[in-house]
């Protein structure tokens, strides 16, 4: 167990490496640079500038320097914020971006695992077909449909909370936000979780409690509830992306200075260095945390945990 | 009053037009064991699940089962569990998945416990733990934490009895509790029941395909054939005098060992068609971090003669199927060569020519699996020529699955069906077609008839047997099934770990079996005769694993009539008068019959 | 040959199967709509008319969905909408089908050392935050219609690749592998004989889950302005022009907004279906 945990880990940093080889390789594939949209310069300014970001050493001789400097924590500075570097301007929207994201993963684990259990107990039933509905649409409608609507009903016409991150202080401007980010995985998480409830159910081992006399709630306090949620553990994983990118949208409707929103103003800008940085702190944190995911599930299953 | 009275059952399902139990009537006295017994189909096990309340929601089911002075069908889930557990239990088919793979044994057996009140929290772990040990599973405190892939098929399926009994019903039900086991460890399991049964006087109704263990356990029987009640009765009397000619047929197409070959041993002086010199087969162990090698078949030599049929026997991790993949080159021999005729075979079957490859082909285990699912019949036979006579022309292949699917015993007209159209049985011939279209010179069998019923399984045992009287087709059979090998083989080749125990012909091994292994395995067979005794228990304990093989030879653990030096020294094969036996106390030690 | 013999039992399991049959006939229609009604309706995609913009739904002269801000008329723009947006979506999740099987049956029957690599390439993938990329491509290449394809197709084909990976490892072990092979055949001729039909089911499913999945990035490129270039839209563009105008003239963001649910719900659904006719032990 211990060997395939460590196998995991260091199979996890040729991963990161390639991705932060494919990210800058596509970054500076770029036509253009950062500096072509604004005024027309002359040729020696240009040349200056070229030399001061070492935008003319060859492409090889960039990404070295550029690893040389990730391992330092130097991100290196931004190109559209001219008087800030890139670590200084994740370093004041990551907090932003995380608040959203991990009150989004909590809702919709505790929301979604509420209504799948409940779906699949009442299984072919209105509240089982209802809760199946809702959440298809859940999966069907996409979040920056959902946003405005829901900003139009409940910020609008309700007023029970701001339409923007500036409109509103403290908790009350989270709460739009971090419920459309978190509407998708609700319903995903729903029905992932019904449907591994419904298969539990139905298993050989589940007929064999009934056949002891076990009733139905000691049936699934305890044989069916840690099989039904092993899959779930794997989803989180794909759970975690989603919220990385429906963060994007979520931050672009509603305002907030996110990550999500400063790489949409970055890609737009060629601001290489930020863009390259954010992407490259999303793939550390997705391979991260599927790799925690992956040694939890190992741990959890028994059949691959062994002892 | 009966224990269990069961009355006009009938079972049926809205999707099926015809019912799978049809007015079935019995009744069960307390202590008694009585044995329902039919082929696949019949009904039985839908009957025990009936008992139990434990058909599905969509079952429409109606008469009385009547469980002491309670009505079963039509009771509440609350009235149920009151009765399961404490007065009647269950043992399933497939132990591996009745239990939860994600809890531990001890914690599995102790939620009973705990669930009935049946004693105080804290005295529950050590009930279970005295329960474990009555089942005969060694180091009970160990048992208690493990989960259930840790443990063997036989363990745990002694888990699952020790589960059933802790309420001490009054009735158990088993549902095909051995058809899962190897014959020496179903042997420990009935063994075991019979104890068990004794000290506390419950009812059994023990649900099988198996006559001789019926034949064996069961006071009483019912037999069962399409849904319908065929005869119940007194084992004995059953089948002194079966009162029906459906059940005398079944009774007498019930394989048994005690019957004498049909095959004459072959002339000597021929040359081989197929050699093997020390083939061995290994694989990489692969999820320790040390190069380990897991020794699946150690290195064995065996000559097929052209027409010959040999029985290659052994139970759960003899080697057989790796030994039968390794000829074939499925998977590639670690040591030595086999050679076709003469010549020398490359390992791996992508290297060999066409012509090579041709003359030797499989029949697999699962027939409906061993076909392509997305091909039709006259396709799945056609292939073969397609790939070795590619310039045959439409009409001419056409003709020969025709004749081929004729040859086989299956009308033209199932020509177009999928295999999941098929029944076994017909499964099964279109897998023989498709591998004797080519026309082999030998044809591997690997448990080919394990998944048919008693009667099919004869029929395709005599399809195999013409085709080798007719074209001197050679068989390598591999079976775990003794009665088979009784009824086909010419020689047989008994593994246990890899290793060969015994080399002899039919008549001689049954007569006079010179390895202990052989001797065990064949007194451990459930004889259909209630007549004979079968109360002794051949051999205990279980095979050790492989990746921890005991010193010396591998059977030494569990032989009775080991020595010392049995521990120490690996007894090679060597040859004596009838064959050749692996055992340093061969020539003393009688076991003949 | 094979082939067509994997679909029949489908395609009658599917014809007993509500679900499928109504989210189906509810799509082929929506599509039917699509195609015909421009033809009915006497407007133009493009055509402004500022005298009459802003007009609510069934505010005469032919407009059922009202017009929105340049008077162009919703209706006949949402068809369109429609049209773009599931040509994009059936074609780009087709592209991300072709690589993701080939990928995923090669990698899964070759097995071993390959299928390692392979699958690594697969993880480190995956493990990307792709939207960022289709972003910065659709960037990258300035608005390029075959692009928008492209980066799309780009996205989607992994989930198909594991899928089809997993697929094929377990069909490798089934016996009537080891019978073809002895059989003789080569090599390619068992993935793509035996190996490929039988993958069908799994990717029929999968395909009616992907296309939602490449609406909704085309969507979401439409919305960050990165998608198909005015005068044409999708119903993205038509749902982020919507949003603009949201508390004035709520029709111009819920009709077409509408119109993509129902489209998602139906692709949904039918896929939900497809799953439980092929695969019948995962049936409630």
């Amino acid at each position: 167990m211990l060997r395939y945990a460590i196998l995991r880990i260091f199979g996890a940093i040729p991963t990161l490496l390639l991705v932060i080889a494919l990210a800058f390789l596509m970054v500076h594939a770029a036509p253009g640079g950062p500096f072509d949209a604004e005024r027309m310069l002359s040729p020696e300014v240009e040349a200056n500038i070229a030399r001061a970001y070492h935008l003319d050493e060859s492409l090889p001789q960039q990404f070295v320097r550029y690893v040389r400097g990730l391992l330092r924590g130097d991100l290196g500075p931004s190109y559209v914020y001219l008087d800030r570097n890139v670590s200084e301007v994740i370093s004041r929207a990551l907090p932003v971006s995380m608040q959203l994201g991990v009150l989004a993963m909590l809702l919709a684990i505790v929301v979604g695992i509420a209504a799948g259990l409940t779906a699949a107990l009442s299984k072919n039933s209105f509240i089982d077909r209802f809760v199946t509905g809702i959440a298809m649409t859940g999966i069907s409608v996409p979040v920056f449909v959902v946003a405005p609507v829901m900003v139009l009903v409940f910020a609008v016409y309700l007023n029970w909370f701001p339409a923007s991150w500036t409109g509103g202080g403290g908790v009350s401007r989270l709460i739009l936000p971090v419920v459309v980010l978190a509407l998708p995985q609700i319903a995903y998480i729903a029905r992932l979780t019904r449907a591994s409830m419904i298969g539990v159910l139905s298993s050989d081992y589940v007929r064999t409690a009934r056949a002891q006399g076990l009733r139905t709630s000691s049936i699934i306090r305890y044989h069916a509830l840690k099989p039904a949620m092993l899959p779930l553990v794997s989803y989180m994983g794909p759970a975690i992306a989603g919220i990385l990118t429906g963060s994007v949208v979520v931050e672009q409707v509603f305002g907030i200075p996110g990550l999500g929103q400063f790489f949409v103003t970055g890609a737009l800008n060629r601001d290489y260095t930020l863009v390259l940085g954010i992407v490259i702190l999303y793939a550390a944190l997705v391979i991260g945390l599927n790799l925690i995911v992956d040694l939890l599930y190992g741990i959890l299953d028994p059949r691959i945990g062994g002892r | 009053m009966s224990l269990l009275n069961v009355n006009d059952l009938s079972i049926s399902y809205a999707d099926v037009a015809k019912p799978v139990v049809n007015q079935l009537s019995f009744s069960v006295e307390a202590g008694q064991s009585m044995g329902i017994v039919g082929e696949s189909g019949s009904g039985k096990t839908q009957t025990a699940m009936a008992v139990m309340g434990l058909l599905p929601a969509n079952a429409i089911i109606s008469g009385s089962i009547r469980f002491d002075d309670q009505e079963f069908l039509g009771a509440t889930p609350d009235v149920m569990n009151q009765y399961r557990a404490c007065r009647i239990a269950m043992v399933f088919q497939d132990p591996m998945t009745a239990l939860n793979p994600y809890v531990r044994i001890g914690d599995q057996l102790r939620r009973i416990l705990l669930e009935h009140r049946i004693c105080k929290p804290a005295e529950a772990r050590d009930r279970v733990l005295a329960m474990l040990q009555r089942v005969g599973l060694p180091d009970a405190e160990r048992q208690y934490r493990v989960f259930p892939h840790q443990l063997s098929g036989g363990m745990r399926q002694r888990a699952m009895i020790g589960a059933a009994l802790l309420g001490e019903p009054d009735l158990l039900v088993a549902d095909e509790p051995t058809t899962a086991l190897d014959v020496t460890v179903q042997a420990q399991i009935l063994g075991l029941l019979r104890d068990l049964r004794s000290q506390s006087n419950t009812a059994l109704l023990l649900i099988t395909h198996d006559l001789g263990v019926v034949a064996g356990n069961c006071d009483h029987m019912l037999m069962m054939d399409d849904g319908r009640l065929l005869e119940e009765g007194p084992t004995r009397d059953i089948f002194a005098a079966p009162s029906n000619e459906r059940t005398a047929k079944l009774i007498s197409a019930s394989p048994r060992i005690n019957v004498p070959s049909k095959t004459t041993p072959l002339p000597g002086g021929v040359s081989p068609v197929l050699k093997i010199d020390t083939v061995s087969v290994s694989f990489k162990e692969r999820s320790s971090s040390t190069k380990s090698r897991l020794h699946a078949v150690r290195p064995l030599s065996l000559e097929v003669l052209p027409g010959e049929t040999v029985a290659i026997v052994g139970e759960s991790g003899s080697g057989k199927t790796s030994l039968a993949r390794a000829i074939l080159g499925l998977i590639p021999a670690g040591s030595g060569t086999i050679s076709y005729v003469g010549k020398r075979l490359p390992a791996l079957v992508q290297s060999r020519s066409n012509e090579i490859r041709r003359q030797l082909q499989m029949v697999f285990q699962d027939p409906v699996t061993s076909l392509d699912p997305s091909m039709r019949v006259a396709e799945i036979v056609g292939e073969p020529i397609g790939i070795h006579e590619p310039k045959k022309k439409k009409a001419e292949r056409e003709r020969d699955i025709n004749e081929m699917l004729q040859h086989v015993g299956l009308t033209s007209e199932l020509r177009e069906r999928f295999p999941h159209e098929l029944s076994g049985g017909q499964a099964q011939r279109v897998a023989i077609a498709r591998a004797l279209i080519v026309n082999p010179s030998v044809l591997i069998c690997d448990e080919a008839v394990a998944a048919l019923d008693g009667t099919i399984q004869s029929d395709i045992l005599h399809l195999l047997q013409a085709e080798q009287a007719d074209s001197g087709l050679s068989l390598i059979f591999i079976t775990h099934d003794l009665s088979v090998v009784r009824q086909i083989s010419h020689r047989v080749l008994v593994l246990y770990m890899g290793r060969v125990c015994e080399i002899a012909t039919n008549d001689e091994l049954f007569e006079r079996p010179q390895h202990p292994y052989t001797k065990a395995m064949l007194s451990s067979i459930p004889v259909p005769d209630p007549n004979v005794k079968q109360d002794e228990v051949p051999l205990m304990g279980e095979v050790s694993s492989i990746l921890e093989p005991p010193t010396g030879c591998p059977f030494h653990p569990r032989c009775q009539h080991a020595i010392a030096r049995c521990s120490e020294d690996i007894p090679e094969l060597e040859a004596t008068a009838s064959g050749s036996v692996a055992c340093f106390r061969a020539g003393e030690l009688d076991l003949s019959y | 040959m094979s082939y067509l013999a994997a679909i029949k039992p489908i395609l009658r399991k599917s014809r007993d199967n509500k679900t499928i049959v109504a989210c189906g006939s509810l799509l082929l229609l929506i599509a039917a709509v699509a195609l015909i009604g421009p033809l009915i309706s006497p407007h133009d995609y493009a055509g402004t008319d500022f005298e009459n913009s802003f007009l609510s739904p069934f505010g005469g002269d032919w407009h059922p969905f009202g017009t929105d801000d340049l008077g162009r008329d919703l209706f006949v723009r949402t068809l369109l909408g429609v049209k773009v947006t599931l040509f994009v979506a059936i074609i780009a999740s087709t592209v991300s089908l072709g690589i993701g099987v080939a990928y995923g049956a090669i990698a899964g029957y070759m097995g071993g050392k390959i299928d390692a690599l392979m699958m690594r390439a697969v993880d480190a993938l995956y493990a990307l935050p792709f939207i960022f990329f289709v972003i910065l491509l659709m960037v990258v290449f300035e608005r390029n219609f075959l692009l928008i394809f492209v980066a799309i197709g780009a996205v989607n084909w992994l989930e198909m690749a594991r899928i089809v990976r997993g697929q094929t490892l377990s069909l490798k072990r089934r016996q009537f592998v080891d019978a073809a092979r002895l059989i003789g055949v080569s090599t390619p001729g068992i993935i793509l004989r035996h190996i490929t039909p039988n993958l069908f089911g799994v990717v029929v499913v999968y395909m009616t889950l992907t296309i939602p999945q490449a609406i909704l990035v085309e969507s979401f490129l439409s919305f960050l302005g990165l998608g198909v270039q005015a005068p044409q839209t999708s119903l993205g563009s038509l749902v982020n022009d919507g949003v603009v105008h949201m508390e004035g003239a709520p029709w111009l963001l819920l009709l077409p907004a509408t119109a993509l649910a129902v489209i998602m719900l139906c692709f949904n659904f039918l896929g939900d279906g497809l799953r439980d006719v092929v695969d019948p032990k995962k049936n409630a």
